[in-house]
């Protein structure tokens, strides 16, 4: 059973209770009685199994406070199994708080894999990742990415699963901000956006809802194929350019969760993903460019620039 | 109806492969909360299981042990940095609770999550020792003036120390009590003379283990928070059923309690290990500690006062009342800690200094 086989009024009696989704090898058990975080279930996570089995990975609730802050500037609180490890935002923020709770829930217990702060999208049977600091348009390009035949894997967290040396899927709604909502609307006008929100620590946000193939294929995992740090330009032509393993290693250790956990094996297995995998630069402004040398590179074609 | 399934769990981990996913559930979250997830991890390694159970349970096993072995390997390059720091101030430094544990490779570390590094000195050393440590990269926490007063004038313990650079926090000890203790007196040069040297690990030194016990006993039954009160019993589960095979140790452990004044907690520390774990203790001695148990009508008092301290602090098996006994616990360990009129002092200092809570802005992602 997928969430759209639920009715609205089913929907809204199992978040009252506890929805159980699973994403990829986790199961989220939400539960919330906002109209926002429910619309946004409806529209986004359509697609996604139910888990019928009792259990749940994360425990989650999203809720109004009891009291003034109900009603006087209403706030809303992410909890997980009954504990709020995080200051309230405004209500109106319910579905993105959501949606970056269930982020730090896998950042910060699922340390079987080595998980890495990087976009993973698919094709031809391997992965590439995009690890790069937020503000450097490794979510405009994953989410471009996807709208041309990439399969979405992750547009934040790469997990790289240590015994099977490949990348294991959790295919969420992608993050959308600022101006790459608008640049995402007009490369791909068939797009599935939830209402965009204002004024949040990100600035403006919206997710996209993931195709319904990588929704199917959650359960297939990729092993590393290419690695590539993307860097948006404003005017700049697309430009690929080697990189090296070295830096390439570097790179991905800075933008590690809990690379520190691992030890000398999460080094020796992050060396070995970049030994795997052909390591670039990227510059790019406009996304149909980028698009084109990602499919290049997906072929075998691409040669740095 | 509540269901203590972490209570179970730890009794009978050879009977986890046969639960079902929804007793899972809940076992996993109630073992989460208590500290003790990391724990249960390690004795399904231990017996073998760990491969047989379902995927979702197994997952979160895995991952718990993967953080436990990082923050292990933290802490035993915490314990090389302070053994280098102290050599020739202190001979053999002598580790407390867990980073004992897990120096003398003791069943106790099984699992066991924590990070701050206990350290028992000599009271006279404590200068020397402050100063070496700020010398490596420690520094004094608790910089209020009341905060100084009250660690170095009335507790067991210097205000704790953090290092600069790791952030690591080492708490020093010269003694298992504080010094306004109204009625436990151990000698802490009796404890600190009984220490021994860890095999292998020149340069440590770890309590006897009679003393191990009841320091850990009087650790945790004279506490006054008890996020880790199930985990600090399984602690002691584990280290009585280890040290149980040297048959000396049970007549041992009552006489040692009786000449350190330590009897009360150890009275706790037997009727709840063998209440919740089913410990092996032989009668002769259970018997013998009756003497230290208090008057039937407080005793049944606190051990409904202990049921509710002794187990996870989760939604599922909370109560109405819960409030009432760990606010009951709280005085009692404040009224064991210090003189009336000191407490009187101590919670009206307090009482005009609350602090702001410690929640992070955001999500990290």
């Amino acid at each position: 059973m997928i969430v759209r086989d639920l009715s609205r009024s089913e929907l809204r009696n199992r978040l009252r209770q506890g929805l159980s989704i699973r994403t990829g090898p986790f199961v989220n058990r939400v539960s919330a009685q906002l109209a926002l975080v429910e619309n946004a279930i409806a529209l986004l996570y359509d697609q996604y199994p139910l888990e019928e089995s009792g259990f749940a990975d994360f425990h989650v609730r999203v809720a109004r406070p009891a009291g003034l802050r109900r009603w006087v500037s209403p706030q809303v609180f992410f909890y997980i199994d009954g504990l709020a490890p995080f200051n309230p935002l405004p209500a109106n923020q319910a579905f993105p708080m959501l949606e970056w709770g269930l982020n730090w829930c896998i950042s910060a217990h699922c340390h079987r894999h080595l998980i890495l702060h990087a976009a993973v999208v698919e094709r031809n049977g391997r992965a590439l990742i995009l690890p790069a600091p937020p503000g450097s348009g490794k979510s405009t390009l994953c989410a471009g990415l996807i709208q041309r035949g990439w399969r979405l894997l992750s547009d934040e967290l790469a997990m790289i699963d240590p015994a099977a040396f490949a990348l294991t899927p959790i295919p969420r709604p992608v993050s959308l901000k600022n101006a790459s909502i608008e640049v995402i609307r007009a490369f791909a006008p068939q797009a599935v956006i939830s209402p965009v929100v204002f004024e949040t620590v990100k600035g403006t946000v919206a997710h996209l809802r993931p195709p319904s193939d990588s929704v199917r294929r959650a359960n297939e995992t990729a092993p590393p194929g290419w690695l590539v740090l993307p860097q948006f330009v404003a005017g700049a032509p697309a430009r690929l350019e080697s990189l090296s393993k070295a830096r390439a290693v570097t790179h991905l250790a800075d933008n590690a969760f809990n690379f520190s956990l691992h030890g000398q094996q999460g080094f020796e297995l992050l060396a070995a993903v970049v030994e795997a995998s052909a390591c670039f630069s990227f510059t790019y402004s406009r996304l149909d460019e980028a698009a084109e040398v990602f499919a290049r590179l997906a072929d075998g074609q691409a040669s740095p620039g | 109806m509540k269901r203590n399934l972490l209570e179970r769990a730890l009794r009978a981990v050879e009977e986890l492969p046969g639960w079902n996913l929804a007793d899972w559930d809940l076992l996993l979250r109630q073992a989460d909360r208590a500290n003790l997830l990391s724990r249960l991890a390690v004795l399904l390694e231990d017996a073998g299981l760990i491969d047989s159970l379902p995927a979702g349970p197994r997952y979160r096993l895995q991952a718990a042990l993967v953080l436990c072995a990082a923050q292990n390997r933290a802490v035993e390059r915490e314990v090389e940095h302070i053994r280098v720091s102290l050599q020739g101030v202190v001979e053999g430094v002598i580790l407390l609770k867990g980073a004992a544990y897990l120096a003398a490779a003791l069943p106790a570390a099984k699992g066991r999550i924590f990070s701050d590094v206990d350290i028992l000195v000599p009271h006279a050393l404590t200068p020397a020792v402050e100063a070496a440590l700020m010398l490596n990269g420690w520094i004094s926490t608790h910089h209020h003036p009341y905060d100084q007063r009250y660690y170095r004038q009335w507790m067991h313990e210097l205000p704790p120390m953090q290092h600069m650079r790791r952030e690591t926090v080492i708490d020093v000890h010269h003694a298992i009590v504080p010094i306004t203790a109204t009625r436990l007196k151990p000698s802490a040069d009796s404890i600190i003379a009984a220490a021994r040297p860890v095999p292998g690990r020149p340069g440590l030194r770890v309590l006897a283990p009679t003393d191990m016990v009841l320091h850990s006993a009087t650790h945790l039954f004279y506490n006054e928070e008890f996020s880790h009160g199930l985990r600090d019993l399984s602690d002691m589960d584990l280290l009585l059923r280890h040290f149980s095979s040297d048959p000396a140790f049970w007549p041992e452990l009552v006489e040692r309690a009786r000449r350190l004044t330590l009897e009360r907690p150890l009275y706790y520390c037997l009727r709840h290990v063998l209440r919740v774990f089913g410990t092996p203790i032989p009668a002769e001695q259970l018997n013998d500690l009756a003497r230290a148990a208090p008057a039937p009508w407080a005793g049944r008092l606190m051990d409904e006062l202990w049921r509710v301290a002794l187990r996870p602090q989760h939604q599922s098996l909370a109560g109405r009342l819960d409030f009432l006994a760990n606010g009951l616990l709280y005085l009692r360990a404040h009224r064991e800690r210090m003189p009336l009129p000191l407490l009187i002092y101590h919670i009206l200092h307090k009482t005009f200094r609350i602090k702001q809570g410690s929640k992070s802005d955001s999500p990290t992602v």
